[in-house]
């Protein structure tokens, strides 16, 4: 549309429509037109909520200067929680933590992130800025800048509420390399906190499950933890944030990556009594429920107390522990000592974990 | 956890262990009848401290896997027509049917939702008065009295928009088709401790009597399962029979009585064909003749069901404790646990999705569960 007649649609839309559109208190089909109403949405919710001027919708793309050493690191990720708003956090703030979270356990320092919005028709505009100044929160306590986004609104019913896509740009320092298949025989496994915190917490609340303590989501940033960790030891061979499927899966990834086994103790596994209490109710199996807030790191054995003091003394990491080591043998298989004294195998799952009836 | 850690801890599971290795002399096949025992037991890796002589067979106890292809395609049948919101226990989502399962409904628009319970499936249908809400009461007599009591509310509060799709199945005609069957291998039993926590004790004990063989009711943690092996294997050297409790906690001889009067207003026995097993006279509940208002069969008429079962699958011979997951040709090639042919391969807590788990494994150390015969070093 030319400049010529963006003026005359705005000129008209303006004498001919007598409620100004501020007053929608809910997202309607305009607001993802790329007119009139998209402009105010940015205006009154997207640009206030992040503490920006409009200069940051005046250029099509965001134009960064380029890191001086290092790699850069990219990662995006797509969040469709429900509900929005959960005890801990929220689809805004978590889809900060993500993003952030996988920049961070490859080493990398985030330094950008762009924000794609999937807006169902009917949303709260309320709810939007609640959950976009979260995010704004979220982004400030890293630091990390959102530089870019884009909103598309859908009819209702084709989304649920909110989606959020991230994308998330940082810098690898020179000489710090992480990867899945850098796994030893020997090594140690090093988790940050309890898990499940998440899953459960997301659970309960979509099911109106009544726990007796209020059990929050564990959804935080870990760059500093990472960092923490990094700082303590040149032997972390990676690092992983057990989201989706949970340590099973990290730990399955790595296993197979690496070309080694992996065997856990379960006494040493940290977990929440109002976690292992929902898990046993429910038939699920902790290992297999996500966290948003927890790294697990495969460290060096003669570095693995360092880097367990690191994560105990950063406030992410205080009931840090070690669940277990690298091993020759059964390459690609993670196996759990019980606390029983038994083993098993800790496959990976092949779909949504799914309560059991007996 | 109280209640839960001083069954589960090292000490004594480890005092079990060895009292089990002291008293087996000779080879003794004892079979679990519940799908919670089966999974406990390859939670806990019980199976792996057990002397080569004691082997533990899975029972049919698992109903998801033994509830009948016909049912599972009514079941979709129903669930995708229009209006109709289908209520499932969780694990019931992945069994394949004769076209996909009910996750793959889901996909196709049919409204399927994981309950916990019945009373949740009631509670959608008081909030949904112009919607059908089926519940898929599948299981053992541990879910009857619950389902029951589904009944029993609908009723009471007159809600006319709540059917329930009875596929229960019952724990003593099963074991007698097992020990009856001539290639029969159980020579004891860990008998089912919630289904008796519910149906007592005294219909174990013909069986029993009948085939000369020791049932020990039994818990769900490590020392209660340890326990039950160590009482059947001691029984089997003694050469005695008949019922043992071992779950007293939960169980009393004559069971819940109050859940048994609810069962039995609500249900009456039929015959019923458990899945891979066949046909078993008796085996099962249906809903009485004066319920039939809320039974689902009858209530919506999904036309002819013709069930198509993979014709190489082995499911019912591994129910039955005869053939291992390894006989079958399909194994780990045709059947996975992301393509699944039979519902072993489908529940966590079936024979076959263990094994293929456990199969990975390279160097073929010995298995969990039942058959570590079936696979060479």
């Amino acid at each position: 549309m030319s400049d010529a007649a963006r003026a005359r649609d705005t000129v008209s839309f303006d004498a001919s429509c007598p409620i100004p559109a501020s007053r929608y208190d809910a997202i309607v089909l305009g607001h993802g037109s790329g007119g009139r109403l998209s402009r105010e949405l940015l205006e009154t919710v997207f640009l206030p909520a992040l503490g920006q001027g409009p200069e940051l919708a005046q250029e099509d793309q965001a134009v960064v200067p380029l890191p001086t050493s290092g790699r850069l690191a990219i990662t995006t990720d797509s969040f469709v929680v429900s509900p929005l708003v959960f005890p801990g956090g929220d689809i805004g703030s978590l889809s900060i933590h993500g993003t952030v979270n996988d920049l961070a356990v490859g080493g990398a320092r985030p330094l950008y992130i762009t924000a794609s919005f999937i807006l169902e028709e009917g949303l709260s505009t309320a709810l939007l800025r609640r959950l976009v100044e979260s995010m704004r929160r979220a982004c400030d306590a890293v630091p990390v800048r959102l530089v870019a986004g884009d909103t598309k609104v859908v009819d209702r019913g084709k989304a649920d509420g909110v989606f959020i896509t991230t994308t998330g740009v940082g810098v690898v320092p020179d000489g710090v390399h992480l990867s899945a298949t850098l796994a030893r025989p020997g090594d140690r496994v090093v988790v940050s906190g309890p898990l499940g915190d998440h899953g459960i917490a997301i659970l309960a609340s979509r099911q109106g499950i009544e726990l007796e303590t209020a059990l929050e989501s564990d959804s935080a940033a870990l760059h500093g933890l990472a960092r923490a960790v990094l700082d303590a030891s040149t032997e972390v061979r990676c690092m992983r944030d057990p989201t989706r499927g949970g340590l099973s899966s990290a730990l399955n990834e790595i296993a197979a990556a690496s070309r080694v086994g992996i065997s856990l103790r379960e006494s040493d596994i940290p977990l929440r009594p109002e976690v292992r209490g929902a898990c046993e109710l429910l038939g699920l199996d902790p290992l297999y429920v996500a966290c948003e807030g927890r790294l697990v790191a495969i460290v060096g054995a003669d570095d693995a107390g360092r880097v367990l003091a690191a994560m105990q003394g950063h406030p992410l990491g205080r009931d840090a522990a070690v669940i277990g080591r690298v091993t020759a043998e059964r390459p690609g298989i993670v196996s759990l000592k019980s606390v029983s004294g038994g083993e098993r195998v800790v496959a990976l799952l092949s779909g949504e974990q799914l309560p059991r009836i007996c | 956890m109280k209640y839960l850690d001083e069954y589960r801890s090292r000490a004594p599971v480890e005092r079990l262990v060895r009292a089990i290795e002291r008293v087996a002399t000779r080879p003794a096949v004892i079979m679990e009848i519940c799908g919670g025992q089966t999974h406990s037991i390859v939670r806990h890796g019980l199976d792996t401290m057990l002397p080569e002589l004691v082997e533990l067979v899975h029972g049919p106890g698992c109903p998801v896997c033994v509830t009948p292809l016909e049912m599972i395609d009514r079941a979709h049948a129903i669930a995708a027509r229009p209006g109709v919101i289908f209520c499932s226990f969780g694990d019931m989502l992945r069994v394949p049917g004769s076209d996909g399962d009910l996750l793959r409904a889901k996909a196709r628009g049919a409204d399927v939702r994981v309950v916990y319970s019945p009373l949740d499936a009631l509670k959608l249908a008081e909030q949904n008065p112009h919607r059908e809400v089926v519940f898929f009461a599948i299981g053992f007599e541990t879910t009857a009295p619950a389902n029951a009591m589904s009944a029993v509310l609908a009723r009471k509060r007159n809600l006319r928009n709540f059917s329930l799709l009875v596929s229960h199945v019952l724990v003593p005609p099963a074991m007698e088709a097992i020990l009856g069957a001539a290639d029969n291998r159980v020579r004891g039993f860990l008998g089912p401790g919630h289904v008796c926590a519910v149906m007592g004790l005294e219909e174990y004990r013909p069986i029993a009597a009948r085939h000369g063989v020791p049932i020990v009711v039994t818990g769900f943690e490590p020392v209660d399962l340890l326990e039950g092996i160590l009482r059947v294997v001691t029984a089997l050297e003694e050469g005695r029979s008949g019922v043992d409790n071992q779950y007293g906690r939960s169980v009393r001889d004559d069971g819940n009585r109050a859940a048994r009067d609810v069962i039995d207003s609500v249900f009456e026995v039929c015959d019923r064909t458990w899945r891979g097993v066949g046909k078993i006279a008796a085996s099962g509940y249906r809903l009485r003749d004066e319920l039939r208002e809320l039974d689902a069969e009858a209530r919506f008429d999904v036309g002819r069901i013709a069930p198509v079962e993979p014709a190489e699958c082995i499911s019912g011979f591994v129910l039955r404790g005869v053939k291992k997951p390894h006989d079958c040709p399909a194994f780990g090639k045709r059947c996975t646990p992301e393509t699944p042919l039979g519902a072993t391969m489908v529940s966590s807590e079936g024979a076959c999705a263990a094994y293929h788990a456990y199969a990975k494994e390279p160097r073929g150390k010995r298995l969990p569960l039942a058959g570590r015969d079936a696979v060479a070093p």
